[in-house]
């Protein structure tokens, strides 16, 4: 089988169980258990060829330019590893089937698992060390959601967190050395990479890699410091324990380590670290698993410090230290598998995994028992089981190694740690299953049905049979693998047996076996002290640094977005100000070539009035009736200014806009409180008015400059102001920018003015119905109002002002092209002439009387400018290209018609419609559906009674 | 001539127009529209897209104006991409924003949002500087419209801070368009571009102020700390189907500097040299730090998604501030991710939120919410897109950035410490909102309706299978990102697209005054060896009308 096939097939295969679980539990788990078999006989198909010696591969380019790409390879170290991930996972899934009760969810489990198994297999198989990783996070994924798979337990959710949170780091780091790793070789290709063994170990980069790279491998094998989350992870459903936390996914750190041992291995740095966080996590997870009363906690540290073993014999880097690495891995696999199974088969018929209210059970399980009892006496390294074979040889490598010159400390403490192993492995055995049969279990245990105990008996009888018959049944295997781990085209000599005669490693056994039980004996008395001795609680401290970590997070978060849009706006005035400094300071600085023009005494006074209005402004900002009136002289100025330095059209434009503004702004000011409330105390506003005089002088001093300055290189401005007539057919070039020569940007900007039409329609829609309305109409003017709602005077003046308006707006219209005016500067006025109506005669008398919804005049401007823009395309030519032409019909002197005409009466009807839906929209939160219409136009007419007394 | 470089900006301004006009009554009619025009505007992306493949740079000149007089549209990999990207972005919001009846709770939704989309598209396609001003005009005023949209306090107060914070941003946009024309007296992005080249280093003062001035603009729209405050409560208040369509929006500002930094103000011009590299990169790496830090200190769902969204814009750019081909090439993979990513989480927020009346968006335990599992499937797959983790296109994006990235260690250390820290945010708020109401104790209340909206799973689907598709096919992808940021390199050929005959002419074009004759887009479709008729503008001497005056 493809090895593509053999990794995407529990991919694949991930999708059946959430289907299946539909036709019942049984064809669900029969189905993944399908999927996982075909994948395992589709790997053991290689393996004659691997044991020969032979390297399958199958390759894919994914993203090349980076070096990634999906390329698989298969050896012996891969070999082993698919082996027992998928053999393993298949007698996890039949146990699984009746490991899960009725209420949890079957499906999600199994594709959860497969999953797994799919990354993991993938893992092995990798050949890419970037796709590798990809395959490594996937396992800290999967084994998040089968820590957290019982969702109502809080260990589990926490647990789940925690494995996340420290193998997602480990993650992260792999991810650096790895990318380290490819930047110094050149590659990412393991095949490739592995042979440049010198290259790495020279390269400066390679200690960072090599921190990162045992970084993910130590927090994913749970290597002292990060062992604490393995234990907690035991709250997941003991398959997943057996499965991912013994015998598969905590060994991808040694798979790891054991795969770029060819290129990482035998420096100090790595004899070091590796050696060091072996021994400790060996010694210390024996010692606290000795006193875990969980028998799932007991299993856990013991994992962790077998996996400390199997680092600490990599870390050796020595040929037979490899070999015992190697071999344990399997043996490691076979046993705990299979003890974490008959510790769910505990749980699962007496309700409790608490030793201390177990006991006794040998006669009541005896199946279970025998399964444990070989499993158990195998982890405490007793012959003739498996574990005893890779213990001897865990000794034999540690009496040979020497930490700097101490050659005592590693034996002495391997044998401490061998001693541990053996104490927690018999107070498993005795504590549990001998002793008197008790009657106060949760619940009254007998043995499981077959299908439960077969997946731990099949292993168990492995146990046996390796123990045994090692050359024979494994020895192949373990040369093939222990040849790539070491790589650099060993050979190494494999010779698997039980009696090794009398060697050192032999008496350190017996001193384990022997001072193991004597601990077990004064086991009350140990316990006794192990409790009185304050230990850091592993989850205490995470928990208090994550708590931390978060509430910091939280600190940081609500301190810097604290709602306050002044503080945001004076930090962006501050650092654009500041970064603008910081690029012109970098320059050569400015000469100012251009002489300030002479001042008259006119523009002086204009200037005076505009600062003295300004200052008014301001200091009567509160007073906002007040303060909009005095605005409306600073607009005033600004179109006498724009007059006075020639440019009519932008004066004519200011000016219109100033108005329409104001009055839309009065009509908004009516429903808004007179005054505006202090809203900052006087050392902010010290601060606020620091801030806003550096950053006005800073525009100010950027203005000068660019006024004293002249163009750096031609401008196109020239092009413009010689083509107008000529190629646009207008003379008012300011005109032809807009609609012709920068048409689209007018295009963009009636939209603009539409599109705030539409949001003001919008948002006071919304607040019709609203509470907020209710206040609106409820309020109590503070002043009087004025006794005639519709003055005769102003509204016989608008009424005749109308006609005369709408005239002009026309002929602004029309002389736009050639002279001061157009389509924007006519819509204004037209605007203005409407707006009048309404003011003098009312909204229902004005409203009454318009037919033209406000809402098509603004789509019927964009649409006619977009049009006009088109019409162009059947010229064959670009959008908005314009076309004019002179004509004359007697009596009618000669005229010019441009198709900028149709683009500006879209300008013209986009900006009517905008101001009149503003007002619109604005005058209907205050009308009143129940108001009786006034009957008139006007409250005084002499024909009638003066209105009455309601004001 | 071929016209579809300006359909994907007509489209929607015209649509959007008729909306109002004629069935701005009808929702369903509305519905209708809205969905016709964007199947329509996907297929004119699409045959962009196609198009800009070829490696073509296609001028319009708006108008029939030559360059630099008038206002180009300038389509190049780039632009096609983010064009194709916002069609496929609108597709799925829109379709969530009806499956959801969004689109019910307020006036002009569908107006407003293909306006929304004119403003992005133009500022993708547009060769001019102020008409650039002008579409940042129209998404920004579109934009407020949508993120009020449904009314409310929350939703007004926080439009309010928006809409007044980019008209800051506008003010300033105005100022470096001003200062930048002052100086270069030209608006065309790539005649501005050959003028900067050429600009004497001594006399660049003002020029440099205007180069960061735009920058500052930019990076208001792609939050760059510190200019990044309107976004997280805007975000987290507006709705969710236009937070998703604003995944775009951060995206146009980190845009406009790759575009703008690398075509006009690159920074190695010796007239800009020093002006922004300084700080730059810091300064996108702490609103990357702070965007990550916010996932996990944020007390919503809708605030984290808001700060994974400056997060992993900070990630973009952190890309784009490398100005290295192969670091462009990086951001142009990321940019689609992310785009698609956070979107995706928006809309999966807004399930939650409709699904848990009591505790809404709050970052706490709830009974289990209607379609608990599905939803809580999509927040997982989001969460390691968006937190880039493995398998999705976030981690492969993230793998590019950092081998672009090489040699900056601490730019290494700064993006995976966040990600550790984003992986716990997402893993933490997962946990609370998906899991721990299983623990919660029954309750007799009875249990909560919700409609199943298969429409609205559809579209978030569809944006994650964009995602999946990013990582299979990241192989081509990553291809297209080299070829096209090889291209934005290469600004010799925007120059040349664009000004049609060399660069010095269009310096001295003050000695001509002819409006360039057909010659002219000869020279253009010799220089760029591609279909005729597929670029340049043709000019037919507008000349001959003078005769009739």
């Amino acid at each position: 089988m493809s090895l593509f096939l053999i990794a995407a097939l529990p991919f694949i295969g991930a999708l059946l169980p959430g289907l299946m679980i539909q036709a019942g539990r049984n064809t669900c788990s029969t189905w993944t258990g399908i999927i996982s078999l075909s994948a395992l006989i589709g790997l053991l198909v290689h393996a004659p060829a691997v044991l020969r010696g032979e390297v399958i591969t199958a390759s894919v380019e994914w993203m090349p330019a980076l070096g990634l790409n999906a390329s698989f390879y298969l050896d012996g170290l891969g070999l082993l590893f698919g082996t027992l991930i998928l053999g393993i996972g298949c007698l996890i899934i039949l146990y699984a089937r009746f490991y899960l009760s009725s209420k949890d969810p079957m499906g999600n489990f199994y594709t959860y698992l497969l999953l797994f198994q799919g990354a993991m297999v993938g893992i092995v198989l990798s050949d890419n060390i970037l796709m590798l990783l990809v395959f490594w996070e996937l396992t800290s994924l999967s084994s998040f959601l089968l820590i957290g798979y019982w969702k109502h337990l809080p260990e589990g959710r926490q647990g789940a967190r925690m494995a996340l949170t420290v193998t997602g780091m480990g993650g992260l780091g792999l991810i650096g050395g790895m990318l380290l790793l490819g930047h110094i070789a050149g590659t990412y290709e393991l095949t490739e990479l592995l042979e440049k063994r010198d290259l790495i170990q020279a390269d400066p980069l390679y200690v960072p890699a090599l921190l990162l790279i045992l970084l993910g491998a130590f927090t994913k094998s749970a290597q002292f410091p990060f062992h604490f989350w393995l234990p907690r992870a035991m709250a997941a459903p003991t398959p997943v324990s057996a499965y991912l936390h013994s015998a598969t996914m905590v060994k991808a750190g040694l798979f790891l380590m054991a795969r770029l041992y060819p290129v990482m291995s035998g420096t100090t740095e790595w004899f070091w670290i590796v050696t060091l966080a072996g021994l400790i996590t060996m010694v210390l997870g024996a010692l606290i698993g000795i006193f875990q009363n969980d028998l799932k906690g007991l299993l856990a540290y013991s994992t962790v410090s077998h996996l400390g073993l199997i680092t600490m014999l990599l870390g050796f880097s020595t040929e037979a230290a490899a070999i015992g690495a190697v071999f344990h891995i399997i043996n490691h696999a076979s046993f705990k598998a299979s003890l974490f199974m008959t510790a769910g088969i505990v749980d699962h018929e007496a309700h409790t995994r608490d030793i201390t209210r177990l006991g006794g059970l040998r006669h009541l399980m005896p199946i279970t028992f025998v399964i444990t009892a070989v499993a158990s006496l195998s982890m405490a390294g007793i012959p003739p089981f498996n574990g005893f074979l890779s213990k001897e040889m865990m000794l034999e490598a540690a009496a040979h190694a020497q930490l700097g010159d101490n050659a005592w400390l590693i034996p002495a403490l391997a044998t401490l740690g061998a001693l541990f192993s053996v104490a927690y492995s018999f107070r498993l055995l005795l504590h549990t299953w001998f002793g008197a049969e008790r009657h106060d279990y949760p619940h009254h245990p007998h043995d499981p049905p077959f299908g439960m105990w077969l997946s731990p008996a099949l292993l168990a009888v492995l146990v046996v049979l390796i123990g045994l018959f090692s050359q024979g049944l494994v020895g192949g295997i373990v040369q093939t693998t222990a040849a790539s781990v070491l790589g650099n085209h060993a050979h190494p000599h494999v010779h698997l047996a039980l009696w090794h005669g009398v060697t050192p490693a032999l008496y350190m056994s017996g001193v384990a076996v022997l001072g193991g039980l004597v601990l077990l004996a004064l086991y009350r008395p140990a316990h006794g002290l192990w409790h009185a001795v304050p230990r850091p609680d592993a989850k205490v401290i995470f928990d208090a640094i994550i708590d931390a970590a978060t509430k910091l997070a939280n600190w940081i978060t609500d301190t810097l977005h604290d709602g306050k849009l002044t503080r945001y706006a004076a930090i962006f005035f501050l650092f654009t100000v500041l970064a603008s400094w910081h690029a012109f300071s970098g320059g050569a600085g400015v000469t100012l070539p251009r002489e300030p023009m002479q001042a008259d005494i006119i523009p002086i006074i204009a200037w005076f009035a505009l600062i003295a209005a300004t200052g008014v402004t301001v200091y009567y900002h509160r007073h906002r009736l007040l303060a909009l009136v005095v605005l409306g002289i600073i607009g005033v100025v600004v179109s006498l200014s724009f007059n006075y330095l020639s440019a009519p059209d932008l004066a004519l434009t200011q000016l219109s806009v100033e108005v329409v503004t104001i009055v839309l702004l009065l009509l908004a000011l009516n429903f808004l409180p007179e005054f505006t409330p202090k809203d900052s105390g006087n050392g902010r506003h010290v601060r606020d008015i620091l801030i806003a005089v550096f950053v006005g002088g800073a525009v100010a001093a950027l203005s000068y400059v660019i006024m004293l300055t002249d163009f750096a290189m031609p401008s196109i401005a020239e092009y413009h102001l010689a083509q107008s007539h000529d190629l646009a057919g207008g003379n008012n070039v300011v005109n032809v920018i807009l609609v012709d020569f920068r048409g689209f940007d007018t295009f963009g900007e009636i939209t603009v003015l539409g599109i705030a039409a539409l949001i003001i329609y919008g948002v006071t829609e919304g607040l019709l119905g609203s509470k907020v309305r209710q206040k609106l109409l409820e309020r109590k003017p503070n002043h009087p109002i004025a006794g005639d709602e519709h003055p005769m005077m102003m509204v016989v003046a608008t009424r005749l002002l109308l006609p005369i308006a709408l005239m002009v707006g026309v002929y602004i219209y029309l002389r736009g092209h050639n002279d001061p005016g157009g389509g924007f500067v006519a819509g204004l006025i037209v605007a203005i002439a409407l707006l009048m109506q309404y003011m003098a005669s009312g909204y229902d008398w004005a409203d009454k009387r318009q037919r033209f919804p406000y809402h098509a005049s603004i789509a019927c401007g964009v649409m006619a400018a977009g049009i006009t823009g088109i019409g162009a395309f059947f010229n064959n030519m670009p959008f908005l290209t314009s076309d004019f032409g002179y004509f004359q019909f007697p009596p009618l002197q000669k005229f010019e018609l441009a198709t900028a005409m149709g683009f500006d009466l879209g300008v013209f009807l986009a900006v009517v419609g905008a101001v009149m839906l503003t007002l619109e929209s604005l005058s209907r939160l205050a009308y009143r559906r129940g108001d009786v219409p006034d009957e008139y136009p006007m409250d005084i007419n002499p024909s009638r009674q003066p209105k009455n007394e309601d004001h | 001539m071929s016209h579809w470089i300006i359909t994907p900006i007509l489209l929607p301004t015209l649509l959007g127009a008729f909306i109002v006009l004629a069935v701005r009554h009808q929702v369903a009619l509305q519905r209708v529209f809205s969905l016709v025009g964007l199947s329509l505007l996907l297929i004119n992306a699409i045959g962009l897209f196609v198009h800009a493949n070829t490696g073509d740079i296609w001028v319009y000149e708006l108008g029939a104006w030559p360059a630099p007089f008038g206002i180009v549209l300038m389509l190049d990999r780039l632009s096609a991409l983010m064009v194709l990207l916002t069609a496929v972005l609108a597709m799925c919001v829109m379709l969530y924003a009806i499956g959801s009846d969004w689109d019910k709770r307020g006036k002009h939704f569908h107006a407003l949002f293909q306006f929304q989309l004119m403003g992005v598209l133009g500022a993708f396609l547009t060769g001019d500087a102020f008409n650039m001003f002008v579409f940042f005009e129209i998404l920004l005023i579109a934009s407020y419209g949508l993120m009020t949209f449904g009314g409310g306090t929350r939703r007004l107060q926080a439009g309010t801070q928006y809409v007044i914070y980019n008209l800051l941003g506008s003010t300033l946009f105005l100022f470096a368009l001003g200062t930048l024309y002052n100086v270069t007296g030209t608006l065309n992005m790539a005649d501005m571009g050959a003028r900067v080249a050429a600009m004497d280093p001594e006399h660049a003062s003002l020029l440099r102020v205007g180069a960061v001035m735009m920058l500052m603009v930019f990076a208001v729209k792609a939050a760059i700390l510190p200019l990044h405050f309107w976004l997280p409560e805007s975000y987290a208040a507006g709705p969710a189907p236009v937070a998703a369509l604003f995944a775009i929006m951060t995206k146009v500002g980190a845009y406009a500097i790759l575009r703008m930094f690398t075509l006009v103000f690159p920074q190695d011009a010796p007239a800009i040299a020093g002006s922004y590299d300084v700080w730059l990169m810091p300064v996108i790496v702490l609103s990357l730090a702070v965007g990550m830090i916010g996932i996990l200190g944020a007390k919503t769902l809708s605030k984290m998604v808001a700060f994974a969204a400056i997060g992993s814009v900070g990630t973009l750019l952190i890309a784009i501030a490398l100005f290295t081909p192969e670091a462009s090439a990086a951001a142009v993979y990321y940019v689609v991710h992310s785009t698609l990513a956070t979107a995706a989480l928006f809309l999966i927020v807004d399930l939650v939120v409709s699904r848990r009346p009591q505790w809404q968006d709050a970052i706490r335990a709830d009974r289990p919410m209607p379609q608990n599992g599905l939803v809580s499937a999509f927040y997982f797959a989001a969460a390691i897109a968006m937190a880039g983790m493995p398998p999705l296109s976030g981690f492969l994006g993230k793998l590019l950035i950092l081998d672009a990235a090489t040699g900056q260690w601490w730019i290494w250390a700064a993006v995976l410490i966040t990600s550790l820290i984003a992986i716990m945010g997402f893993g933490r708020a997962g946990s609370l909102v998906f899991w721990k109401g299983y623990g919660l104790p029954e309750t007799d209340a009875p249990a909560f309706d919700h409609p199943k909206q298969p429409l609205a799973f559809v579209a978030i689907g569809a944006l994650m299978a964009g995602v999946v598709a990013l990582t299979v096919l990241a192989g081509p992808m990553h291809r297209f990102a080299i070829v096209t940021a090889s291209q934005l390199y290469d600004s010799e050929a925007y120059v040349s697209a664009v000004l049609n005959n060399a660069t010095s002419e269009s310096m001295a074009h003050d000695s001509s005054h002819e409006k360039e004759g057909t010659e002219g887009a000869d020279t253009n479709e010799g220089l760029l060896d591609t279909e005729g008729g597929a670029h340049g503008t043709e000019h037919p001497a507008k000349a001959t009308e003078g005769e009739a005056h």
